[in-house]
């Protein structure tokens, strides 16, 4: 084979960078940790109290998926670091002298790392959630992979934490700062939902279906409550947001000087 | 072969390349010299794509490098040492760059084995001494077997046996055939390996011209004759493309245009007696200073 740049090498190169750092080795287990640890937790704590009236909301299912938002945050912050850690060593000038059109590059950082994403998410929801159903069997929230859709939620909590992971790529590019892409993550999926209730009620409720994190978690939840979205429509409107940040980071990579 | 055209690249108010136009032929040791902040690093930058022109074009092999398909073949490029993310090991770092054009793990230690990293390759670079890292920038440089080698600064901050190395390197991949580019701010440093020269100041091309023709153009050859009879010595030496001058009264006399031999022959012949016939070469780092002097004189000047 001659030797020249194509997607699926750059993929591979990617692939290679991601592998031979010890740190994502180290946050990807902690993500998992966070996952498994915190849903397992939750079904301890929970155990207890599910058969008391009044909790039938309290499903081992959402225990189960209990870690996830922490899990995001462990996972966002991989993806940010996979592409900021880039401008902040000055490898960035070696990757774009190697792959000079540059945007190969982001397709590859963003796919490579968001299946790693998907898949970590997908292996930790469903590990967390077959500690949890052990947990809590013989109580009346047990739960089972045949339950109703079970599978396609955890597969949604998997696609969730994989545009998270997607996202945090993007937002390293986008702000080539460590510190700035982190800010800019925690703040989108832990703070925003905050902030809404500062606005008027009509125009919280209108909004705040939509936000990021909102739109994730109604991916992965088991029934769509009033006033959220359904699992397809979340994903759409995330699948957005992930769109737009990376046509931004796009932006910035192919315009401004490395 | 690398072609500038009118390249410039601003920065705001800044100007940092100022219309540069040159060309760095195929097969040669191309000195690019010039004090700090004269537009090198930037110049070379965009060669490479790292900055896109203000105005103007660089083509690489006849196209922009960008549009080559295999980029790491036509220029191998050492812009910074720190181009290297410190938690990957030497390997690592190679075998990932590698990755993106196909180049075999062969290679990868091929060029391992070159720039005599193999004691360390699986060592984090983030350990490396200056040395060791600007080796690991020449083995990345090297990957792709190119045609033209880029180096920036390359023997900045290395001790002697490192400067050695760089420059034996060098001589030898110019002996190969290959083009190497490479800039410094040591005169002396260029000397030794450049058959020709580039030299900028403030962004603009002061010299585009060999080593020899350099120091000739700054004064080269100028003998210091100290004598009896300056006065008659003067009436004998003159001739076409001859100079001669000297302060009136005074025994020494500087002689453009003949040599300290020819002198000697001419002084013997009419009984004249000198007292110093010495050959007063400018040095390549005089003749450099005077051409960056006059630059910023000329700048200053003009604002």
């Amino acid at each position: 084979m001659s030797i020249a740049v194509s997607p699926r090498r750059v993929a591979r190169s990617e692939l290679a960078k991601f592998e031979s750092l010890r740190s994502s080795w180290i946050t990807l287990g902690l993500a998992l940790l966070f996952l498994v640890g915190f849903g397992v937790i939750a079904a301890f704590q929970g155990r207890s109290g599910i058969d008391a009236p009044g909790s039938e909301g309290a499903t081992g299912y959402s225990m189960a998926l209990f870690g996830v938002t922490f899990a995001l945050i462990a996972i966002g912050v991989l993806g940010v670091l996979t592409s900021s850690a880039e401008y902040t060593t000055g490898m960035i000038r070696s990757t774009l002298a190697a792959v000079p059109r540059r945007l190969p590059v982001l397709w590859a950082k963003a796919s490579v790392y968001g299946v790693i994403a998907f898949l970590a998410g997908l292996a930790g929801a469903v590990v967390a959630f077959l500690a949890t159903s052990a947990v809590l069997s013989g109580t009346s929230g047990a739960v089972s992979l045949s339950d109703d859709g079970v599978v396609r939620g955890l597969l949604g909590a998997g696609a969730y934490l994989g545009l998270v992971g997607v996202i945090g790529v993007a937002l390293g590019v986008l702000l080539r700062s460590t510190a700035g892409g982190i800010s800019a993550l925690v703040g989108t999926f832990l703070l925003v939902p905050g902030l809404m209730s500062l606005l008027p009620d009509s125009w919280s409720d209108a909004i705040t279906p939509y936000l990021p994190s909102n739109a994730g978690a109604s991916i992965y939840a088991l029934t769509s409550s009033d006033g959220s979205l359904s699992a397809g429509a979340g994903l759409l409107v995330l699948l957005a947001w992930t769109a737009a940040v990376l046509a931004g980071a796009a932006y910035r990579l192919k315009r401004a000087d490395a | 072969m690398i072609e500038a055209r009118e390249l410039t690249k601003t920065y705001g108010e800044k100007t940092a390349v100022d219309g540069l136009t040159f060309t760095v032929r195929p097969g040669a040791v191309t000195g690019f010299l010039g004090p700090n902040g004269a537009g090198k690093s930037t110049t070379m930058r965009m060669i490479v794509g790292l900055d896109r022109p203000t105005s103007g074009t660089v083509t690489v092999n006849g196209r922009p490098y960008a549009d080559h398909p295999a980029p790491l073949r036509e220029i191998g490029a050492l812009l910074e040492a720190k181009a290297i993310h410190p938690g990957r090991s030497a390997f690592d770092h190679l075998m990932a760059l590698a990755h993106t054009h196909g180049i075999s793990r062969h290679r990868v230690e091929e060029v391992i084995e070159m720039t005599g990293l193999a004691q360390v390759a699986r060592k984090r670079a983030g350990a490396f001494s200056l040395g060791m890292g600007q080796r690991l920038g020449i083995a990345a440089a090297l990957l792709g077997d190119p045609e033209t080698l880029m180096l920036d600064e390359p023997v900045n901050g290395l001790d002697p046996d490192g400067v050695l190395w760089i420059r034996n390197l060098l001589t030898g991949l110019a002996a190969e055939g290959r083009t190497v580019f490479l800039s410094s701010h040591l005169m002396s440093e260029m000397a030794l390996v450049a058959d020709h020269l580039i030299v900028v100041g403030r962004g603009r091309i002061l010299a585009d011209t060999t080593v020899e023709q350099l120091v000739r153009e700054a004064g080269g050859d100028t003998v210091l004759v100290a004598t009896a009879d300056p006065v008659r010595l003067r009436s004998l030496l003159a001739g076409p493309g001859v100079e001669v001058t000297g302060r009136p009264g005074s025994e020494q006399l500087m002689v453009t245009g003949r040599t300290a031999r020819e002198i000697g022959f001419t002084a013997a012949e009419h009984g004249i007696p000198l007292f110093e016939l010495t050959k007063h070469e400018v040095s390549l780092e005089e003749a450099f200073m005077n051409l960056t002097h006059d630059a910023v004189e000329y700048v200053a000047s003009a604002a």
